[in-house]
């Protein structure tokens, strides 16, 4: 009889299907995942052990820094929309293509007078330093009262559903500028707020 | 001229993949570490409504189950049990201040009057934001059901304590 010829395979493992697999899941993660936003004020926001995600929809966000104030509305058309209301209100037309640039801004903070002009702007002029000096709060021109007024509203017209409001505050900033800005949202009776703090472990 | 030989051999098609292999999941390591760990938390915050001054929505605290904690400068805090100007505060940090809320929970539970242990946290005007996330971590940690924001009104025997103390 003869011998069973023991097969020697070789080491060398074929990578093709591997590295197929690992393309896919690179591709998939760099698709989802969402850019991070360059941001025209850096706040660096204190950690709670609290888990409850920022919601990405009816919310709108108000940014507290350096005594400044900024404001993101998540969904571009209830962004549109409350630019909209905020020209009937100042009595400002906006075309068409105007509402659609502003749509896409993520967190903004100029006077409402300015606010063409921001919009004109380039991405790179934008995030310039000293472009962007807050939304006025003071009591004679409350726009930032205006500004959530609106975004209310407008978020009620296209969802049909409340806008919820989150305040994310430098851990830095003292506690009267915080105060300031809750002050003018319960006027609205806006009596529920998200802070936006960083995950932290739980100590048990 | 002769042509060149390659030695009659055919080269092998294939290709090493294993560095663009080792490339790949790092750069899919990469992608997922910084997707998941992005995402901002949120603290749910109920102040209390200005304009309802309604009798029937008022509160009645009990002064041996209330815990009032003054949020001061330099990462202070300033807590006291009951009235305020009845016993003098009791300065702490902030990273301290958890200790503080046990001891006194325990002692309001065993006073045997009706009623929830509530904690008043009154952020004055030198405390940051981070002291107060904070502080309303803590009570969450520790299952503070009944706690009151109140930055409207601090009381002036309060704001004497504190000052006397150096953080207001």
């Amino acid at each position: 009889m003869p011998r069973a010829k023991v097969k020697r395979t070789s080491t060398v493992t074929d990578m093709t299907a591997m590295c197929d697999v690992a393309a896919l899941l690179l591709t998939f993660f760099i698709l989802t995942a969402t850019a991070k936003q360059p941001e025209p004020l850096a706040v660096q926001t204190p950690s709670s052990t609290y888990e409850f995600k920022v919601p990405a929809e009816n919310n709108a966000i108000l940014t507290i820094g350096q005594g400044k104030v900024f404001l993101d509305i998540a969904g571009n058309k209830v962004k549109g929309r409350t630019l909209e209301l905020m020209g009937e209100q100042y009595g400002v037309k906006f075309t068409p293509q105007e509402l659609e640039r502003f749509s896409v801004i993520s967190t903004f903070g100029v006077p409402f007078g300015d606010i063409k002009k921001f919009i004109g702007m380039s991405s790179e002029e934008r995030m310039k330093k000293g472009t962007q000096n807050g939304i006025p709060t003071d009591s004679v021109d409350n726009q930032l009262n205006s500004w959530v007024l609106n975004a209310r509203k407008a978020n009620a017209e296209v969802n049909s559903v409340q806008m919820r409001v989150s305040i994310k505050a430098d851990g830095k900033e003292e506690y009267p500028v915080i105060k300031k800005i809750i002050d003018v949202l319960q006027k609205q009776k806006v009596n529920k707020f998200l802070l936006v703090t960083n995950a932290e472990a739980k100590q048990k | 001229m002769a042509e060149l030989n390659t030695g009659g051999k055919k080269a092998t098609p294939r290709v090493d993949m294993t560095p663009m292999v080792d490339l790949m999941f790092l750069l899919v390591t990469f992608f997922i570490l910084t997707t998941s760990l992005s995402t901002p938390q949120a603290m749910d915050i109920v102040k209390p409504d200005k304009e309802d001054k309604l009798p029937e929505n008022r509160l009645e605290l009990k002064a041996s189950k209330t815990m009032t904690i003054l949020l001061g400068k330099k990462d202070k805090v300033a807590w006291y049990m009951g009235e305020a100007g009845k016993s003098a505060p009791t300065i702490e940090s902030v990273s301290q201040i958890d200790k503080a809320i046990i001891a006194n929970r325990k002692t309001a539970d065993a006073s045997g009057v009706s009623g929830d242990f509530v904690v008043l946290v009154k952020p004055t005007s030198g405390s940051t934001f981070s002291n107060f996330v904070d502080i309303m971590d803590d009570l969450e940690i520790l299952k503070v059901k009944v706690r009151q924001i109140d930055d409207e009104n601090i009381l002036d025997n309060e704001k004497q304590a504190m000052k006397e103390q150096g953080i207001l």
